[in-house]
């Protein structure tokens, strides 16, 4: 056994294992923030609230219909979606064509609207949720215990970042959807219709959130706050990668899941702000993020 | 003017001076709840609070005194900057008398040096450093249900002597969680037992997996979690997945709330040793108290935070009553500790020189899914540490108020 910076070797790989774990949560994440604003031009402030939702209904589908993780993985981002759905035709439609502060407003207020709405009702402290059975216990590596179910997270995660990457960068819907971005008017003269599809994606964005909830829901405590203690780091990892981009919110969202890993074992109590430094470092270099175009 | 007219201009005189008379004997209480209303520890202080000192206020019936009371209450959202302006704006502008539940220990030395200086009255029931009575104890200060000392001594020791020699921290980084791992550190040393290694996390975070791992890696047989509300849940919720128990470490949950094994499940929760000073299903006026308190609070169980604020706000406005005057602050706190205690809920006590409310502290388990019979029905009684020896010896404090 070796040493890596005065640590053994095997502490190390175990620790950047967990942090490419935390980081396939913040990809996720990234993810749906990216999408958004990359397709719609909104800021969603609500995201860390509709995440919170998915993890709040995947517990209500167990509480009171019997449903377990593997149905809620599918049920609660469709349902959080059709909130999503709502809320774009309720508000987000009026403001495209304002400035996208209004938007950020707008979806902040939300937030915080729907935070105080989950605490009145559940309480601060949080609800119970299992690991399902199947995906109970874990394997050693030899240099570290894995739970499965955190192998599962991490594949999963992977898996539904590449795929709506694809389905975006390389699917015919997804050329579309980039070039309603780009001019709305015109794709709408070749019988598009734009409008709807800017509702959907807004819709699947949600449903996204909804689904890194759900998959939150067994290992982190559900409480109306979840959403918000991770919405700021989000942020910053969207803002890193640049933003509105797919693959950049995808990688940096790996990357800082590492460097956080990292700092929790050499200075623990940075690692809630060394994120924000990296963006401080990053906005001075390159303005428009890692991956971003400078505009 | 006319005799007649004389007597009608006194008989008025006397009605007004009569009025006057009364309303001076009527004098208004204004306490405050100040907590964290929103955030991580709302469910084990915050709106619970609120009810509590309600509830104390009902039992208390001022109007049958002479007194009226009022409460008002604020969220400080865990900063010690917030929660300092609140209680300046309380005692300077609001006429704030006395300030009760104080959650989140920076937040509370904060407040009790604002309370010394505008000699107003405070009483903490919710924070838990035991610097409140020690180095940083104040004449205008009482601290209530429990402290550091306590939870590190009772549970610490029960770990120690039961073969949990050998220890590893997880620690929050502010005043509370270092005052909790130093306290029961000098628990362990006392009792022949190590520390292996620590490591301090920032508040309110998400992923204990990486510190879990090193407490793995430390071989540790006791893993410590000097942290609170959604902090501890988290760890234990995490520990079970990374199999620390199977592969033979034990969890100490060092401050564990009954909202936080309602939020664990007691599949999760089980086994789990923790003290407290009080709990709702142990005595006939404890389930009282939970009936009354539940139908404001549904779905929830008091804690020993309200049961604390229920009791302090209780001794306070019987002691503004016995003085007649709730003017100076320190004259109240004086008398406080020199009248003995008694409520539905912590029975007879006192409380000492340096602040310090007296009472019995208990240490329990949690119970296995299938002994739990109703909902709430959690702990089951391990052990009952006596008054005299829960809290920390008087001369050991080093609180500046005890002379000699």
């Amino acid at each position: 056994m070796f040493e890596i910076f005065g640590l053994p070797s095997q502490a190390l790989f175990g620790q950047l294992l967990l942090g490419l774990i935390n980081g396939s949560f913040y990809a996720l994440l990234s993810l749906g923030l990216a999408v958004i604003f990359g397709m719609l031009n909104i800021i969603n402030f609500s995201h860390g609230a509709q995440y919170m939702m998915g993890a709040f209904t995947a517990y209500l589908l167990l509480q009171y219909a019997g449903i377990g993780y593997w149905e809620s993985l599918v049920i609660a981002p469709i349902v959080v979606g059709a909130t999503g759905i709502l809320i774009e035709q309720l508000f987000l439609q009026h403001l495209r064509q304002l400035d996208p502060l209004y938007g950020l407003l707008l979806t902040f207020g939300l937030a915080l609207i729907i935070e105080g709405l989950f605490r009145n009702t559940y309480g601060s402290s949080g609800q119970p949720y299992q690991v399902p059975a199947t995906l109970q216990g874990g394997r050693n590596l030899g240099f570290m215990f894995l739970p499965n179910y955190r192998a599962w997270v991490i594949v999963f995660s992977l898996t539904v970042c590449l795929a709506t990457w694809f389905a975006i960068e390389r699917t015919r819907l997804g050329s579309y959807l980039r070039a309603a971005t780009e001019n709305p008017v015109l794709v709408r003269a070749f019988g598009i219709n734009v409008p709807r599809m800017v509702t959907l994606t807004y819709g699947f964005g949600v449903g996204l959130a909804a689904l890194a909830g759900v998959m939150a829901a067994p290992i982190y405590n559900v409480s109306p706050q979840m959403g918000s203690d991770l919405i700021i780091v989000v942020f910053a990892v969207v803002v890193i990668g640049g933003m509105g981009s797919i693959m950049g919110a995808i990688v940096t969202g790996f990357a800082l899941g590492l460097v956080e890993g990292l700092t929790k074992v050499f200075f623990p109590e940075a690692s809630n702000t060394v994120i924000f430094v990296i963006m401080a470092i990053v906005l001075l270099i390159r303005p428009a993020g890692l991956f971003g175009r400078a505009v | 003017m006319t005799n007649a007219a004389r007597v009608a201009f006194l008989a008025a005189a006397l009605i007004c001076a009569g009025t006057v008379a009364a309303r001076a004997q009527e004098r208004t209480v204004k306490i405050g709840v100040l907590s964290d209303m929103s955030s991580l520890f709302s469910e084990n202080s915050g709106p619970g609070s609120l009810v509590a000192a309600r509830l104390a206020v009902e039992d208390f019936n001022p109007a049958a005194k002479g007194l009226k009371v009022e409460i008002v209450s604020a969220d400080h959202q865990n900063k010690a900057d917030i929660g300092a302006n609140i209680a300046r704006q309380w005692f300077d502008v609001d006429h704030v008398d006395a300030i009760v539940d104080m959650a989140t220990s920076s937040v509370a030395l904060a407040v009790s040096e604002l309370a010394r200086e505008k000699n107003k009255v405070l009483l903490v029931s919710a924070a838990a450093t035991s610097d409140l009575t020690g180095q940083k104890c104040s004449p205008n200060t009482i601290h209530w249900s429990y402290d550091t000392w306590m939870l590190a001594h009772s549970t610490g020791k029960a770990m120690v002597t039961t073969g949990g020699d050998t220890w590893f921290f997880i620690t929050a980084d502010y005043a509370f969680g270092q005052a909790l791992e130093r306290d029961t550190t000098a628990v362990i040393l006392a009792n022949g037992g190590k520390v292996l290694g620590s490591v301090r996390h920032p508040i309110n975070v998400n992923d204990f997996s990486s510190f879990l791992l090193q407490a793995q890696a430390s071989k540790a047989k006791v893993v410590g979690l000097a942290n609170a509300g959604g902090d501890t849940v988290n760890a234990i919720k995490q520990s079970a997945e990374f199999g620390l128990s199977k592969g033979g470490q034990q969890l100490a949950g060092l401050l564990v709330f009954i909202a936080d094994v309602n939020a664990l499940g007691l599949e999760a929760a089980q086994g789990l040793v923790l003290t407290a000073s009080w709990y709702w299903d142990m005595t006939e006026g404890n389930r009282a108290f939970t009936k009354r308190w539940r139908a404001e609070r549904p779905g929830r169980f008091p804690t020993m935070v309200h049961a604390g604020v229920y009791a302090s706000v209780i001794h306070y406005l019987k002691t503004v009553a016995a003085l007649k005057s709730d003017a100076d602050g320190r004259t109240v706190i004086a008398k406080m500790k020199e009248m003995p205690t008694e409520d539905p809920l912590f029975g007879k006590g006192f409380i000492r020189a340096d602040g310090r409310k007296i009472h019995d502290a208990y240490l329990f388990e949690v119970k296995r899914p299938d002994e739990s019979r109703y909902p709430g029905d959690y702990y089951k009684l391990r052990a009952i540490v006596p008054a005299a020896e829960a809290f920390r010896p008087l001369k050991d404090g080093g609180c500046p108020l005890v002379t000699n």
